[in-house]
């Protein structure tokens, strides 16, 4: 079977079945997350997207986001809607010195090299015993695992937004938690590194084990596990749907007017 | 029970009034969904949560009516009335960063409002490098570069340098850890909005404020924008009444406060500390208070600002602040009572802030080491009450005892301050009595692992009780590595018997 098959393959697999349009979406300010039915309007006047048009499919060259980094050979980035492959499965109460170990805060996330080093550690802080399964595997850079499933309370702690950030640079396109603390939450969505979802229902990372092959679709808000055959159903991304579609922080306070659309340079 | 998880979880825009949901709700059901185990039983000495008061349009008064925190958002987003649910831009009167996210923040702002970009007001960011100092880890040292060249580029006013790393007394600038700096410095007033790149920046919620942790996206926005778009939350209100026991310390209490509500007991919730406790609290015992208010979930706590207060403030800050208290009729989502007069000593157990037993129960646990420090617990007050419980007990540590001052402030205190009872002693000369190693440079320390060669990282899996504020898996270093948390009094009456110890047993 295609999906069997699809996971059998050592790195992440994500789909990025966009909704079909004759029209590429022009090429983003900021790492953001997209929804299948948005299509980001241009920003003809600024220059980071007038610089990102004539380079490459990066929207800004001093910032690497990973989406841009694993999407197909399209001039920009499309809105990813399905996530696919085998997941990562977690507890309660994880929180972000076990996402991403403070030893390692001393990389700067806005540094591409570095980047993509926090990727590399991401959780390499949980307990061996009680996950025995390495989320990047010993001398990997990146994880394939592009789905983590977790219950309650996931990043809690620290404010530090490597954790997102780690997750991300490491491949993975979404969590579905059962809930979320409130700053890794907001992290998620302004730096636009996962989706983070929630389930509808408790159980689900009882009744998940990692490997797991399970495809997470955004249009039809569900996760299903192909390999135990149960559905989940997903709650709608809700509050920060606003600024989500408009691109992140930065693009809905350009969108609303609470900042220039031009940069003073 | 599920309707309040999901209308707390969200944060980022909603304009329903998510509130309502909340309001018909016992939240003493509400022992939060994380918590797998059975229901704890409630003590004895909390009165049972009480259901948040009707809804405003029974009661037409109650219209105008918000919660300090309410008022705080409503003022710094110039408006008259907003409610819990609300997303609002607010104004900033102060952001801070340090070494670890000052250079993502940075980078985030150049690349978003351009390379030449100016900050939006130069007094109102405090930049402190804190968490990796002494250390000769390279990247850490080039992240205290990177503030400084933009430091100097946006002429900041508060930038709390450090060059010499050998010594940090040479540096007069230096400061430590941020959260005790930004109080220490005066950067802390009723009234305002104060936003960190740290998750304990709610630490100075002590003042007053509405004080709160962000990543760095965010910050990048508010340094070249002055604003942030927050949600306004509801308020669980904690009333804390009785003579505080002279075994107690602030940190029991919040310890107390988190066993009770679980570490997501007050996700996207403002915690506000009342009652007379509270008001017999010193500054630094209320900023212990409100430091962990982050470790219940919290998204902010306020202890309303008084005469305690403006005393502190008297010589720190001559910027003109103006006070903000909940109205008599405001609204809060729960309300918690304690009688402190009954409460004891208590520890976190590993691995959670909300694992909370007897500190008395614990005494059979075997430590291998104590560590006194951090924004938690590593301030003047925090080092006076561990050397009044050396100085009480007249014997040795028997397990390796680390000092980190919060501060050069604190550090000074500690070789300054006598110690009432001693006959004129420091606390230096107390702690080097008893065999504790010697203070050492002030920063954010141990509390949260860092580079290999910090000092007091827990490289083995020892067993470590700790003034600090978080005892997830491999906190301070090492995975396997187990944290009590605990008050400073616990913390020396532990190190003297080198078991989990009630500091009552010397004390009293």
């Amino acid at each position: 079977m295609s999906m069997a098959a699809a996971a059998a393959k050592p790195s992440p697999t994500i789909s990025r079945t966009s909704v079909a349009s004759q029209k590429a979406p022009p090429p983003r300010l900021a790492p953001a997350l997209r929804f299948p039915s948005y299509h980001p309007s241009p920003f003809p006047n600024h220059p980071s997207s007038i610089l990102a048009a004539s380079s490459r499919i990066a929207p800004s060259p001093l910032l690497l986001p990973p989406r841009a980094a694993l999407s197909s050979s399209s001039s920009s980035p499309s809105s990813p809607t399905l996530f696919h492959g085998p997941c990562f499965v977690l507890g309660d109460n994880i929180d972000t010195d076990q996402i991403i170990p403070a030893e390692h805060l001393t990389l700067v996330p806005s540094n591409p090299d570095e980047y993509a080093k926090l990727g590399s550690h991401a959780f390499c802080g949980l307990p061996s015993a009680a996950y025995p399964v390495p989320f990047v595997a010993p001398g990997a850079a990146a994880s394939r695992f592009p789905v983590v499933v977790a219950g309650a309370n996931f990043g809690c702690g620290s404010s530090r937004e490597h954790a997102p950030v780690a997750l991300g640079a490491a491949g993975v396109g979404a969590v579905v938690a059962e809930s979320y603390a409130r700053i890794f939450f907001r992290n998620s969505v302004a730096t636009g590194e996962v989706y983070p979802l929630e389930v509808e229902t408790e159980g689900l990372h009882e009744e998940c084990t990692t490997g797991d092959v399970v495809t997470v679709d955004l249009e039809k808000s569900v996760l299903i596990n192909h390999t135990t055959g149960r559905e989940y159903r997903l709650k709608p991304i809700g509050d920060a749907g606003p600024v989500i579609e408009a691109g992140g922080i930065f693009a809905y306070a350009r969108k609303t007017g609470m900042i220039a659309s031009a940069s003073t340079a | 029970m599920a309707s309040l998880l999901a209308a707390s979880k969200c944060s980022f825009f909603n304009p329903k009034k998510e509130f309502d949901i909340g309001s018909s709700f016992s939240p003493s059901i509400s022992a939060h969904r994380c918590r797998r185990r059975a229901m704890r039983k409630v003590l004895a000495v909390m009165a049972p949560p009480a259901p948040s008061p009707r809804s405003p349009a029974t009661t037409g008064s109650v219209k105008h009516s918000m919660t300090m925190t309410e008022k705080i958002l409503a003022r710094a987003s110039e408006r008259s009335q907003l409610e819990p649910g609300e997303n609002v831009w607010v104004n900033v009167d102060v952001l801070m960063t340090h070494d670890v996210c000052g250079p993502g923040t940075i980078g985030i702002f150049k690349r978003e409002f351009g390379q030449n970009a100016k900050v939006w007001d130069r007094e109102k960011i405090v930049i402190i490098p804190d968490h990796y100092i002494f250390t000769s880890d390279e990247r850490a040292n080039r992240n205290v570069d990177i503030l400084r060249d933009f430091c100097s580029e946006q002429n900041i006013k508060y930038f709390y340098d450090i060059k010499d790393l050998s010594n940090f007394k040479v540096n007069p600038d230096y400061k430590g850890v941020c959260h005790v700096a930004l109080a220490q410095e005066g950067h802390c007033r009723p009234g305002e909005v104060l936003l960190g790149t740290d998750s304990h920046t709610c630490n100075a919620g002590a003042f007053g404020q509405f004080a709160t942790g962000i990543g760095n996206t965010d910050a990048g926005f508010v340094m070249g924008t002055g604003k942030v778009l927050l949600k306004v939350p509801p308020t669980m209100k904690f009333i804390l009444d009785g003579e505080m026991p002279d075994y107690l310390l602030a940190k029991d209490l919040i310890l107390q406060i988190i066993g009770e509500i679980t570490v997501a007991g007050a996700t996207y919730k403002s915690m506000e500390f009342v009652g007379s406790t509270v008001e017999s609290l010193t500054m630094e015992e209320r900023m212990t208070l409100c430091n962990m208010v982050v470790e219940a979930g919290g998204k902010n706590g306020v202890v309303p600002a008084d005469e305690t207060t403006f005393k502190y403030l008297e010589d720190k800050t001559s910027v003109k602040y103006e006070t903000v208290y909940s109205d008599d009729n405001a609204r809060f989502i729960s309300d918690y009572k304690f009688d402190v007069s009954k409460l004891e000593p208590l520890v976190a157990k590993p691995h959670s802030p909300d694992n909370r037993a007897l500190a008395r129960e614990c005494k059979d646990v075997k430590i291998d080491r104590v560590y006194i420090g951090s924004c938690t617990g590593g301030k003047t007050e925090d080092f006076l009450a561990a050397a009044r419980v050396f100085l009480a007990s007249g014997k040795k540590v028997k397990v390796p005892t680390f000092l980190v001052p919060a501060t050069q402030k604190v550090w000074m205190d500690i070789y300054s301050l006598p110690v009432p009872g001693s006959g004129g002693k420091t606390c230096s000369q107390i702690f080097e009595e008893v065999g504790c190693d010697v203070p050492a440079s002030p920063s954010c320390g141990a509390c949260l692992g860092g580079p290999r060669d910090t000092y007091a990282r827990m490289n083995e899996p020892q067993v470590c009780v700790s003034t600090t504020n978080r005892n997830f898996p491999g906190r301070m270093g090492h995975k396997e590595g187990q944290i009590y948390l605990a008050s400073p009094y616990t913390a020396a009456a532990s190190a003297l018997t080198g078991f989990v110890t009630d500091p009552r047993e010397f004390l009293m």
